[in-house]
């Protein structure tokens, strides 16, 4: 069985959003690049069921669509764990070109079991998964917080409105994840940052796909009012504002 | 042509978020003057059906198929497709939960159309097709052009005001096709009746600064007396102190009550990431530097545990007068 872990090459989450170009780019400057939190759970929960001898699961690709400087975050991958790696050489026009990109080399390289985070924290789009599974014809599970494999038979768990469900999907199919699928990333070792030099990275030429959105502007949020300051011993007064002032108590 | 607009509904009825999404549509269709049509999948009555129309929606579609009583994500897509390519439909408006997500971006490939997620707004401008969102987790916005002929949008959700707007809307079943089920659910565990964290309008938030779970008394008091939902920041999930579900923060749920109480939390970035969009925060915190005070609207430097029972104290002073 194979597994292949889609990867998002994103700012760390404690960057502050700069512009550049009249706010029409992000400012990458002094940028630190990480892999994309949901995704290196993905990745984590990926390798612990490799890990689980019961499972015959013989490979874990990691794939990304990026530029030569997503090349450290793939590499942090393969030091974490993956076997090997994939850049589809590209720039990442929207989620919809990625997805494609993505969609055509799965089409040419089967997987059984393809993970995706459920978000990016960069453009927070939620769609790269979803987009994957309609151009395989895949089905999908998204909101994922758990998955287990038992006699091939791969079972998701999956947040619905007030609880969980339990789902079992034909395979192949594209799994979303999100928090609970792994308690805490995995951490790459030493002799896991030693092989990773070792390890394949293939470069695939990406195909023509038109991108459906453009982001076109960006904006700083307003600064707010500063925060008014209550007495601990005034607490009535807290009560008093929000019921009057704010009016939502 | 048409804006259609798809409403889950939680065991057969609606909820404020579906008047919520009829409300946004019927603007957006406003603006593209064309009509506005509300697509139900699921067993619901006719009667529940027909609240639809109070915000808006000029005809009611609703498919009803066994094969359809569990979510099967490409099953779903494939009947909203077919509804959309019936109704020609220029923008679908979908809700940006756990269903919206799972989705739209199905639909985005299936109708090649182009995904504008969690829009807080009406678009800016509808020639070019520009919608306004977040970005970096809260920390910006942009400006987004949606290029492809057919849109999408999936609406964030406590962000758009309920329009009442009563319409004598017709209600047509729809005979959808349904293609085969790739996924099957095995087991449900629920909780009905309960007030989901998502959908609250008050929350009531612990951190770390509660020093223990044996100290969570007070925060559910206090949700329980504001009819509100309980929530926590990721250390406190993390160390198992409160469920994962509770999460609140980049990772974790994303909400936007009207008012947001963080006990005890400092207030990480990737907190607020998670809390920005409240309309108000009552920080209480014990650290008069936490970061928290710069995103709250109203703050209390003091012992969570100290502070909040008199503060709940205080509120149920108030709700006797």
């Amino acid at each position: 069985m194979k597994i292949l872990v889609c990867l998002s090459n994103v700012p760390d989450t404690t960057t502050k959003a700069k512009f550049v170009d009249d706010n029409t780019a992000f400012d990458t400057t002094g940028v630190q690049w990480i892999i994309n939190p949901w995704d290196e759970l993905a990745l984590t929960r990926a390798i612990q069921l490799k890990q689980d001898a019961a499972n015959s699961i013989d490979n874990i690709t990691v794939i990304t669509v990026g530029g030569k400087d997503a090349e450290p975050t793939i590499r942090k991958a393969l030091a974490i764990g993956a076997d090997d790696a994939v850049r589809i050489d590209a720039e990442p026009k929207d989620a919809y070109f990625v997805a494609a990109q993505i969609a055509e080399y799965v089409k040419n390289n089967p997987h059984d079991i393809i993970f995706a985070g459920i978000e990016s924290s960069d453009y927070n789009g939620s769609a790269g998964g979803g987009m994957l599974a309609e151009f395989l014809e895949f089905p999908s599970v998204s909101a994922v917080s758990a998955v287990n494999l038992e006699n091939g038979e791969l079972t998701i768990t999956r947040d619905i409105d007030g609880g969980h469900d339990q789902v079992v999907s034909e395979l192949p199919v594209v799994t979303i994840v999100q928090k609970g699928i792994a308690k805490e990333p995995m951490i790459a070792a030493m002799r896991g940052i030693m092989m990773a030099r070792k390890k394949p990275l293939n470069v695939v030429q990406p195909v023509d796909v038109e991108a459906l959105t453009e982001f076109v502007e960006f904006e700083l949020p307003q600064p707010k009012p500063p925060c008014k300051m209550v007495e601990p011993e005034n607490v009535k007064e807290l009560v008093d504002m929000l019921q009057n002032e704010a009016k939502v108590l | 042509m048409s804006v259609l607009v798809f409403t889950e509904n939680w065991d057969g009825k609606f909820k404020k978020l579906s008047f919520e999404l009829v409300s946004y549509a019927s603007k957006v269709a406003e603006m593209l003057n064309t009509q506005t049509v509300a697509l139900s999948i699921g067993d619901v009555q006719e009667n529940e059906l027909k609240k639809l129309s109070n915000y808006g929606a000029d005809k009611v579609v609703a498919v009803n198929n066994d094969q359809l009583k569990v979510l099967d994500n490409q099953a779903y897509a494939s009947v909203i497709a077919q509804v959309s390519e019936k109704e020609e439909a220029k923008v679908l408006v979908i809700a940006h939960n756990n269903m919206g997500k799972a989705l739209a971006p199905r639909l985005s490939v299936k109708l090649k159309a182009g995904l504008g997620s969690a829009v807080t707004k009406l678009p800016t401008s509808i020639e070019p097709f520009i919608i306004y969102k977040k970005v970096f987790s809260g920390k910006a916005f942009s400006n987004v052009v949606l290029k492809s002929d057919v849109k999408i949008l999936t609406m964030a959700q406590n962000s758009f005001e309920l329009i009442e707007n009563a319409k004598d809307a017709s209600i047509e079943q729809f005979d959808a096709q349904i293609g085969e089920i790739k996924t099957q659910v095995k087991d449900e565990q629920k909780q009905t009746g309960q007030l989901l964290l998502t959908d609250a309008e008050i929350v009531v938030s612990g951190g770390r600064g509660m020093k223990s779970p044996d100290n969570w008394a007070p925060i559910e008091e206090l949700a329980g007396l504001l009819n509100g939902a309980t929530a926590c920041s990721r250390p406190v999930s993390d160390e198992g102190w409160r469920p994962h579900e509770e999460h609140t923060g980049q990772t974790g749920k994303i909400i936007a009550p009207n008012l947001y109480f963080a006990v005890g939390i400092s207030g990480a970035i990737q907190h607020l990431a998670g809390v920005s969009g409240s309309k108000y925060i009552v920080a209480i915190n014990n650290d008069k530097d936490a970061p928290i005070f710069e995103a709250a609207d109203y703050g209390i430097v003091g012992d969570a545990l100290k502070v909040l029972p008199e503060f709940i104290d205080a509120v149920k002073e108030a709700k006797a007068k």
